[in-house]
């Protein structure tokens, strides 16, 4: 726990992290009290009222259903961040066991496995998920963050093996072999606690990452199912209206533009905190 | 060298079997039945799905299914899309041409553009032109690409008029136009795309040049060249930069699929008759076989572009070379 | 006289922690006469390597050369050249050595390559006569089969060769002052006396003056004119080598000669100076040896200038007034 704590608190004095940290924190504290103190986003659509520009009831204007946007992306705000955590923390895990595992077992399990990594890692995420989507009706939500954070562990198993790989050499771990540990024992004791820098570094970033993803998932109408808010599929949705009510896609896509970059900025701050070197 | 090479070629050949294996894999274990999408709107009989799945080989066993796609695979056969009707490996020739000129537009400015601004950030870095680029860059890499598209699209070809904003050519453009007005035409409906996609793949490009740079500026030998009396010029391109491009290079082979992930969203904003809008397309017709002829096209050029990126990078360091 | 360096008050400072400036090269002053050999010594940490990048205004950054240094060489005042101007002086005027010649040379280029560039941007002449050129430096330098190594990559030679390169590429503009950074000490000692021995031979030709910047005083002795010991920033002992070797006043000098060990004569233990080398982010107050000195005294507490002990041999130390507490 220590070790996450001081990379933290690092990442807090960077001034960059620190505004990617802060941008973060009022996201998602948007995204978890915004619903209740805004309208219903999925209150009645009146198509005849159409959209309006942004102005004095609707900050952000409203689209052609006439439905608060600016409710609208806050409501996505927790879709989309709950989606986006849930799924990396599966990532992480699964990248986290096969690294330690592989990069400290070596052989034929080592080999077999980065050989698999390898094949998954030429296929671009978004097809296998296309591929597996497309046959979908209406994908749950559950089935999509499952999705999602079984095809996102790849190349962090690969970051997790190469850590193992240059810890297997150090004294203390050669120490505790000598001492006759088990093999569980200098995994869970030795190593994992020094991977875990580098896991959360990854795993910021990876936030970003999969906020895109999903985005993108729900534009091509197989991530997030409407009614439920999702900025993407509210880009979406403004492409019908892109001549008539540029706002509609205009906001939602600069919600996603900030959370990733705060996301982005935090984990290059942490980055370098726990590997200071290069800037 | 020549056994290196060798064994790198061996390596991309089983990556591509793996990755094939695991779409075939994905094909078979994904749920839902393609089949029942076919119908659209009109109900299918049970009578046409048997037929249909006799067509498509769906009701052969699971082995019988592989060795006919691998077979199907050696000769050339995708599979019949099932939208079109026509075979998929025609499509996917058809369409190719599009996205290489897409996806070749985007990989020059990279290589132009990108590169330079890195060494530019690393030669000053710490100063204002540094940080404007990198929050630059850093917001650049945050935007979803369909999104920055629509925004130009609406910009740039809708409130200003300026550029074309969908497809490749001009549908009115009269058909005995010459050679030279047909070349412009379809350079000015390239221009949004290219732009699109280059705003985000730049930012990276941009950062990754500037780290390497920065570790190799540290390095002693530049002190050496800078102790000779060299012009700062060559010490930039001529010392560190020779030496800063191959993590950049490298990165060129983990690069691809992020391009290509790019260009299904990108071509499908713009209409661009390319393999990105294929396979968005046919994602929304549930058209499986055409899906899994662009998947694997993908994993192909990936491999391939691995392995040109290792050969390249063994060609320029002549550690590796000579070894 | 043939004074080719002068070099007066050189103060080099970085920013340290809370926004002031250290001085980890803390008022150097010597000169450089052509065809002789000044030798620097002192431990990591004394600011000998700074002083000499200091000399072609390569102090990394976000260091600096303090106003009120003087580096002149001949009528050319080096602080205040700039762009064009300083970058011809560096390789035609002081040709440097570095120590890890492995480090040193880029892996990317051929030896030739490198040499020939270093020719190139100080003399107007066509690429195949200064592959010529690049030609005759190797063999001076003693590399055997010349036209083969320059088309070489660094990574293909040995150590020693590497060093022979980097002498090559030193004098590819024809300096005529040499400065030579711990040019042995990553190499095999059977290697280092090769190496000097090339050094020696060049200077006798070539008439350069030479800078030798170690921390080995063996390597000293037979071969520099003059010896100037380097202690936390500021040089503690100046001398001809003779006279130094003969007579080393300084405690630090006295310990350094002390701390070597012998391999002749009766077996004795290993004498180091006692305590550690300070940073120069804290110099000590007064005589910065004082915390180490084994005859310090009440007088210690004042920083204490350079002063006579005998004709031309000087040193940083009050003893020099009271050379009865000196002895021994």
């Amino acid at each position: 726990m220590r070790p996450v704590l001081d990379a933290l608190a690092a990442a807090w004095r960077h001034p960059q992290g620190r505004v990617g940290a802060l941008i973060l924190l009022i996201v998602a504290v948007a995204a978890i009290v915004g619903p209740w103190l805004l309208p219903d986003p999925l209150s009645q659509p009146d198509i005849l009222a159409g959209s309006m520009p942004p102005g004095l009831g609707h900050p952000f204007g409203t689209d052609q259903l006439n439905r608060d946007i600016l409710s609208r992306v806050v409501t996505g705000a927790r879709i989309s961040l709950g989606v986006a955590l849930l799924a990396v923390a599966l990532s992480m895990t699964l990248g986290a066991a096969v690294g330690l595992v592989s990069g400290y077992l070596g052989g034929v399990v080592d080999a077999a496995l980065m050989r698999l990594v390898d094949g998954a890692l030429a296929i671009p995420r978004l097809f296998i998920l296309l591929l597996v989507l497309a046959v979908w009706e209406r994908v749950p939500v559950l089935a999509l963050i499952l999705l999602i954070g079984a095809t996102g562990w790849f190349a962090t198993s690969r970051i997790v093996r190469a850590e193992v790989l240059r810890l297997r050499e150090e004294a203390y771990v050669r120490a505790a072999e000598a001492l006759g540990a088990r093999r569980r024992r200098i995994i869970f004791r030795h190593l994992l606690p020094n991977v875990v820098g580098p896991l959360l570094v990854t795993a910021t970033l990876a936030v970003g990452d999969v906020i895109l993803l999903e985005a993108g998932l729900s534009f091509l109408g197989l991530g997030i199912q409407p009614p439920l808010p999702s900025w993407g599929g509210m880009i979406l949705d403004s492409k019908e209206v892109l001549v008539s009510a540029p706002w509609a896609g205009i906001f939602p896509g600069l919600a996603i533009v900030i959370t990733v970059l705060s996301a982005n900025l935090f984990g290059d701050a942490l980055r370098d905190a726990v590997d200071p070197r290069g800037a | 060298m020549s056994g290196w090479v060798l064994r790198r070629a061996l390596q991309a050949a089983v990556t591509f079997l793996v990755a094939l294996a695991i779409l075939f894999v994905l094909m078979r274990a994904a749920p839902g039945d393609p089949l029942l999408r076919l119908g659209g709107d009109r109900p299918i009989s049970p009578k046409e799905i048997a037929v249909l799945r006799a067509r498509y080989g769906l009701d052969q066993p699971v082995g019988r299914q592989l060795t006919a796609f691998v077979q199907g695979l050696v000769h050339g056969d995708l599979g019949v899309s099932i939208e079109y009707g026509r075979p998929v490996t025609a499509l996917l020739t058809e369409r190719l041409p599009a996205t290489l000129l897409l996806g070749g537009s985007v990989l020059l400015l990279n290589f132009t553009v990108g590169l330079w601004l890195g060494v530019r950030q690393a030669v000053r870095r710490g100063r204002r032109e540094d940080r404007w680029l990198t929050t630059l860059s850093l917001a650049g890499y945050a935007m979803p690409s369909f999104w920055l598209g629509l925004v130009l699209a609406w910009l740039v070809g809708i409130h200003w008029r300026l550029l074309p904003a969908a497809g490749m050519q001009d549908p009115l453009l009269s058909s005995d136009a010459g050679w030279g007005v047909r070349a412009v035409d379809v350079l000015s409906h390239l221009v949004l795309p290219v732009l699109t996609l280059s705003v985000v793949s730049i930012a990276a490009t941009m950062r990754h040049q500037r780290s390497a740079m920065l570790e190799v500026l540290r390095l002693p030998y530049i002190l050496t060249a800078r102790a000779k009396g060299l012009p700062e010029r060559d010490i930039t391109w001529r010392h560190a930069w020779r030496n800063a491009l191959f993590p950049v290079i490298t990165l060129f082979g983990l690069w691809l699929p992020i391009l290509v992930t790019g260009s299904v969203f990108v071509e499908a904003v713009f209409a661009w008759p390319g393999l990105g809008s294929l396979a968005a397309g046919a994602v929304g017709n549930r058209d499986y076989p055409l899906l899994m002829g662009t998947s694997l096209l993908v994993a192909a050029l990936v491999v391939a572009s691995g392995f040109a990126t290792d050969i390249a990078y063994a060609l320029l360091d002549p550690r590796v070379r000579l070894a | 006289m043939s004074r080719v360096l002068e070099v007066r008050d050189l103060r080099v400072s970085f920013p340290g922690p809370d926004h002031r400036r250290f001085y980890p090269v803390d008022g150097v002053t010597f000169s450089l006469e052509r065809g002789k050999t000044m030798a620097l010594v002192g431990e990591s940490g004394s600011g000998k390597s700074l002083t000499s990048l200091a000399l072609l205004q390569l102090v990394p950054s976000p260091g600096r050369v303090e106003t009120g240094s003087v580096i002149r060489m001949g009528e050319t005042d080096v602080l205040a050249l700039r762009g064009e101007a300083l970058r011809r002086i560096r390789g035609r005027r002081v040709g440097m050595i570095f120590q890890d010649p492995m480090t040193s040379l880029n892996p990317v280029f051929t030896v030739g390559d490198q040499i020939v560039e270093g020719i190139l941007a100080h003399f107007k002449m066509p690429r195949a006569a200064a592959r010529e050129r690049a030609l005759q430096l190797l063999q001076e330098v003693g590399i055997p089969d010349p036209s083969t190594r320059l088309k070489a990559y660094p990574h293909q030679l040995s150590g020693g060769m590497r060093q022979r390169v980097m002498i090559a590429i030193a004098l590819s503009a024809e300096p005529e002052i040499l400065v030579a950074d711990e040019p042995t000490t990553a190499l095999d000692v059977t290697v280092q006396a090769q190496i000097l021995e090339v050094l020696d031979r060049l200077q006798e030709s070539r008439g350069m003056a030479v800078l030798l910047i170690t921390h080995d005083l063996g390597i000293v002795a037979g071969r520099a004119d003059r010896v100037a010991v380097m202690y936390a920033g500021q040089i503690v002992e100046e001398a001809p080598t003779a006279r130094l070797f003969a007579n080393p006043s300084h405690p630090y000098t006295q310990g350094l000669f002390a701390s070597v060990p012998r391999i002749k004569g009766p077996l004795r233990r290993l004498n180091p100076i006692g305590g550690s080398i300070p940073a120069p982010t804290a110099w000590p107050s007064g005589c910065r040896f004082r915390p180490r000195c084994p005859k310090a005294f009440d007088k210690s507490e004042l920083e204490p200038p350079l002063l006579t002990v005998e004709p031309d041999h000087q040193m940083r130390c009050w003893l020099a007034e009271e050379p009865n507490k000196n002895r021994g």
